[in-house]
């Protein structure tokens, strides 16, 4: 069995006083004393654009050797904003082979590091194909822009109904010590907020962050502040083109994904969910893919109130992507840190109440590389 | 730092895609693609032959950028569409000589050859296809 044993979170934003090895450094000794200061005897990264905005790759080596624990084996996992989840199935699978008994999963991205926008724009569009897709002048936001409209054609909404989400994710961040954004929007925040992409707006994906987060996965249940079992987990991948796709108001990776970690379990009813969205129509289609809404029904969830952190069905209880922040390569092992948190009762203030289960989907790349993590607390 | 992206080897190979829309088609299936790839996408099929694409379509669905990379600032707004050509090819691609205000889905479209991103002082000026509103000649 893998348990989460400790865990440690930075607050997502500008840190513009800390480098890449400062955020690692930080956040890897904080979920090293999280779990009581045992030894690890592997370490995971994850991370997903250092090499472009940092120039810095081996990133194994790097933190390594910035940790103090060089001599430790160690790599780096990349699945664009799915990679934390990749790097927790990696450790997991170090774990189960028995090649590793504690396995320190550090996820880290310094996105602020630029000297404009435009060079960041370019940073982030190497989540998509870059020679047929970027090259042409694509961004990750015209992408969503491009689902967005035909969500909005293929199920008669209009772009208010996609206020909602984030309404609701800026709610739940205000309680929230680490998120970015702890402040609350309404309808005229969103509809006069600038557009990006057409008719993407600012107020539909999150912005730039630096963050980092760490976890202590271990065979044995020994966290001293509280632990959580890793049930199972599944993973799916999808065309990266969205061009190539036959359909793009559904993500399959996240249904395959889904149908995966289930198949591997009797039973798993969630208390809350913990879903990565780059933006509010892939927040939408994400709740849609779980099964808990109808096709072009999801934003009726957060318009009734019923995705709330109180309500019957929670989604993103600490803000989700939107609000929390999504510094792209570290954000899935923040979704899986909170949810520690949550299972271990330990979230004061976004407490869900009560919590036993959650379903945590990361997903990378504009649904290209979905990744479902089924966690119990202990 | 952006040099790799569009140098001059890995634009030029994209050539016959790029200035011609030169793509494939699965042997098996039938299906059409941009680039050709060496693995049928659709039913993975490894029998997949060039072939020259037609060059009118349709726009499917565009989004009007105005937060840009670094190479296309020059640009903004451009309008980035979902074009699905003559045979059914879908692509993806920028939309010239329009007004971006004036796109509309399902309107036709022609390729021509443009300037797509010219990458710094020592980079290349990368041309490939954009469509156009379709001139009707008669
Ligand atoms: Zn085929």
């Amino acid at each position: 069995m893998v348990f989460i044993i400790g865990a440690g979170v930075l607050k997502v934003g500008d840190h513009w006083e800390k480098s890449l090895r400062n955020l690692v450094t930080e956040v890897a000794l904080a979920a090293l004393r999280d779990a009581g200061e045992v030894p690890v005897d592997y370490l995971v990264v994850s991370n997903s654009l250092s090499g472009v905005i940092n120039g810095q790759e081996n990133l194994g080596s790097y933190v390594a050797s910035h940790l103090g624990i060089a001599g430790v084996p160690a790599l780096k996992v990349e699945a664009a904003n799915a990679s934390g989840a990749a790097a927790v199935i990696v450790a997991n699978s170090l774990i189960r082979s028995g090649e590793a008994q504690r396995v320190l999963v550090v996820g880290v991205e310094k996105m602020t590091d630029y000297t404009s926008l435009e060079d960041s724009n370019t940073a982030v569009s190497t989540l998509i194909d870059s020679e047929y897709e970027a090259f042409h002048g694509a961004t990750l936001d015209s992408m969503h822009a491009l689902v967005m409209r035909e969500y909005m054609k293929r199920y008669r909404i209009n772009r208010e109904d996609f206020s909602h989400f984030p309404i609701i994710m800026h709610e739940n961040a205000v309680d929230t010590p680490h998120a970015q954004y702890r402040f609350k929007i309404d309808l005229n925040t969103y509809m006069s907020s600038p557009l990006l992409a057409e008719p993407l707006s600012m107020m539909d994906v999150p912005g730039l962050a630096d963050g980092a987060a760490a976890l202590i996965i271990s065979s044995r249940e020994e966290g001293p502040n509280g632990n959580a079992k890793i049930v199972s987990f599944g993973q799916a991948t999808d065309r990266i083109s969205l061009y190539s796709r036959s359909s793009i108001v559904e993500m399959p990776s996240i249904r395959a994904a889904l149908e995966r970690a289930l198949s591997k379990v009797s039973e798993f009813k969630p208390d809350f969910y913990s879903i990565e969205e780059y933006s509010s129509v892939l927040g939408y289609i994400a709740v849609e893919e779980l099964g808990l809404a109808r096709r072009g029904e999801a934003y009726k969830l957060f318009r009734e109130g019923e995705a709330r952190r109180d309500g019957p069905i929670p989604v993103n209880p600490e803000g989700g992507s939107k609000a929390r922040g999504d510094p792209v390569g570290a954000t899935a092992i923040y979704q899986l840190a909170e949810a520690y948190l949550q299972l271990a009762g330990r979230a004061q203030g976004w407490q869900v109440s009560g919590a036993r289960r959650a379903l945590v989907l990361s997903i990378g790349g504009l649904g290209s590389n979905s990744v479902v993590h089924l966690v119990e607390g202990v | 730092m952006w040099a790799y992206w569009v140098s001059v080897p890995s634009h030029w190979r994209e050539i016959p895609a790029r200035y011609r829309l030169e793509g494939g088609i699965c042997k098996n299936c039938g299906h059409t693609m941009l680039p050709k790839e060496d693995v049928c996408p659709s039913c993975g099929s490894r029998d997949v032959v060039t072939k020259q694409l037609p060059r009118r379509g349709k726009v499917v669905n565009y989004s009007v950028v105005w937060n840009a990379p670094r190479g296309y600032e020059y640009y903004t707004p451009y309008v980035v569409a979902l074009v699905r050509l003559e045979d059914g090819t879908m692509l993806l691609s920028q939309l010239t000589d329009i007004d971006p205000s004036q796109v509309t889905e399902g309107m036709d479209v022609e390729m021509v050859l443009r300037k797509v991103r010219v990458s710094g002082e020592s980079g290349i000026i990368a041309y490939a296809y954009k469509f156009r509103p379709l001139i009707k000649s008669d």
